[in-house]
């Protein structure tokens, strides 16, 4: 029950002078129920990467195995694999076309095979399960508000009841309300779907929050794949990448360099709350 | 998937023909044409097809990337050579029903296949080695003295070089929405030409949209920089014939009077 890349290069434009390699020789495994982050600059391969974990781009090089087979062997039926992995791309709300709501969502159940009432009924639980307000399903698409396409779009691939999600960049474009909303949402749909989640991002704030592993992207290869804790104590790597670590791990490091026994790995705000008071209480304690 | 259309598009390399001034090109592509029209031999078609291989050689621009482009136009090709073998009255070599194909009609049917195949690539051979910049800039200039009789010259090329820059920039939206339908489970590949229709409607809706709202992007950044048309508008590279421009233009002249004066001997 998981997705593997074995060797995976993959090349725009082969022999051409507009070639490109986009991916060169990744290999990865995601197993079942994990919530993983990827992070990378832009061009770092990223989005080339995601669209190979549902069978839309073809290796150039190498294999890619979901449940342990092959999904480029003869044979294999890609469409059950595009509804067990549903993908979201940027700014997904630029897919849309129905004339309402819940057809639009209705889409992709529908060419599942569901009756239209199974069809209507996975769309209201997954518009449900993204927090659309029940008042605006018989609205165009067209009249809502950016964040509210947004959500109608990511219910329009959670409808196919995929066992993996893969969203890339969900919350680019957003304000930081709607990206809190969206990123807590993708939460809880992981915790009570019990589905895997693949966050794509590169804002470090966002997936240090919310992902258990993260995998860092750079020139088209893996850079880093561990717990975030272990991969933003390499934050000065990851500033030669043009990425970041997010804005706690400056401080804490600062703080350190200053005398303060602090934990460096801190990434979240609370967690670092947490260990500047116990550093403070620490020192008040030396100087009585 | 639309990246294989490659008819046409631009390939950098570093060439005499890439670097040409854009004018030559344009009118030495015309000439080109004209020259195939002109040419009503078996001897002037292998002369043609000379000078078009010793252009292609110039441009180094590979020969498979040309003719993966043909590919693009051998339906067309093939309806308009069928059309000549059985539409042409002479000397009936066999006959089928009421289709009956004729000799004329058969070397008629070659000498357009000739003519379309070196008209296609000697067009594409411009288009392929000069940029859309280049070649509208190109244009506006060669078509200047139209002005005088209130041709609006500079909106013209204007609409060109905005169109020629929106094809690989829709392109990729195709392939974008395509993707993220296909995600949804959307099948474009089977079905019956009706089923085929329909099933283009979840592509073909987000790209107008997503079209009309780049075109009033692209509208409202050009006012936002006081765009107000070709008047008192200068260039930063201004267009100059060089010796290799003059070369060229020689090169073309000995061509086309070649063509006239075999076509005037009867060769």
């Amino acid at each position: 029950m998981s997705i593997k890349l074995e060797h995976v290069t993959y090349t725009y434009s082969p022999g051409t002078a507009y070639e490109m390699h986009a991916l060169k020789d990744v290999s990865l495994e995601i197993p079942d129920g994990q919530f993983l982050g990827i992070i990378g600059h832009t061009g770092s391969g990223k989005s080339t990467l995601i669209q190979h974990l549902n069978g839309l781009i073809r290796p150039t090089q190498g294999r890619v195995l979901f449940d342990g087979q092959d999904v480029w062997a003869e044979g294999y039926d890609l469409k059950s694999l595009r509804s067990n992995v549903g993908l979201v791309f940027q700014y997904p709300e630029h897919q849309l076309f129905e004339t309402d709501v819940l057809t639009d969502v209705c889409f992709g159940p529908k060419n599942q095979g569901c009756t239209p009432e199974q069809c209507e009924e996975r769309a209201r639980e997954a518009l449900r399960h993204v927090g659309f307000p029940e008042e605006l399903y018989h609205k165009s698409p067209f009249e809502l508000s950016g964040g509210q396409k947004r959500r109608v779009a990511i219910a329009g691939v959670l409808a196919m009841n995929p066992r993996v999600l893969v969203l890339d960049e969900p919350t680019a474009g957003l304000d930081p309300k709607g990206r809190d909303e969206i990123l807590d949402q993708l939460k809880e749909l992981h915790g009570t779907r019990g589905i895997t989640v693949v966050l794509v991002s590169h804002s470090m704030e966002d997936i240090a929050k919310y992902v258990e592993r993260i995998i860092v992207m750079n020139g088209g290869q893996k850079a880093f794949d561990a717990a975030p804790k272990e991969v933003f104590s390499h934050y000065k790597e990851l500033e030669a990448m043009g990425l970041a670590a997010p804005q706690i791990t400056y401080i804490m490091h600062a703080l350190k360099e200053h005398g303060m026994d602090v934990d460096t790995s801190a990434t979240t705000v609370e967690e670092a709350k947490q260990s500047i008071l116990a550093a403070l209480a620490e020192r008040r304690e030396k100087q009585c | 998937m639309l990246r294989d259309i490659t008819i046409g598009q631009y390939y950098p390399a570093k060439s005499v023909m890439h670097r040409l001034d854009p004018r030559v090109k344009f009118v030495g592509t015309l000439a080109y044409i004209v020259s195939l029209f002109i040419f009503n031999s078996w001897i002037g078609y292998v002369i043609s097809a000379l000078f078009l291989a010793v252009m292609v050689k110039l441009s180094k621009v590979p020969l498979k990337f040309i003719v993966k482009g043909l590919k693009a136009i051998v339906v067309l090709l093939l309806i308009s050579m069928f059309f000549n073998a059985i539409f042409t009255p002479g000397h009936v070599v066999f006959k089928v029903w009421i289709i009956q194909v004729t000799e004329e009609g058969l070397i008629l049917a070659a000498k357009i296949g000739i003519r379309l195949i070196l008209l296609i690539i000697g067009a594409s051979l411009m288009t392929l080695t000069t940029t859309p910049n280049q070649l509208t800039d190109g244009l506006e200039r060669l078509m200047k003295p139209l002005n005088k009789i209130h041709v609006p010259v500079h909106e013209i090329a204007m609409l060109m070089s905005i169109a020629l820059r929106f094809i690989p920039i829709l392109m990729e939206e195709t392939d974008k929405i395509m993707k993220a339908q296909i995600a949804r489970g959307a099948d474009f590949e089977s079905g019956n030409l009706i089923h085929k229709v329909k099933s283009m409607i979840p592509l073909l809706v987000p790209l107008f949209i997503s079209a009309f709202r780049r075109a009033n992007d692209l509208a409202m950044a050009m006012e936002a920089r006081c765009y107000h048309g070709g008047d008192g508008r200068t260039q930063m590279k201004p267009l100059v014939y060089k010796k290799r421009d003059m070369a060229a233009y020689a090169v073309l002249v000995v061509y086309l009077a070649a063509a006239v004066a075999m076509r005037m001997i009867g060769i």
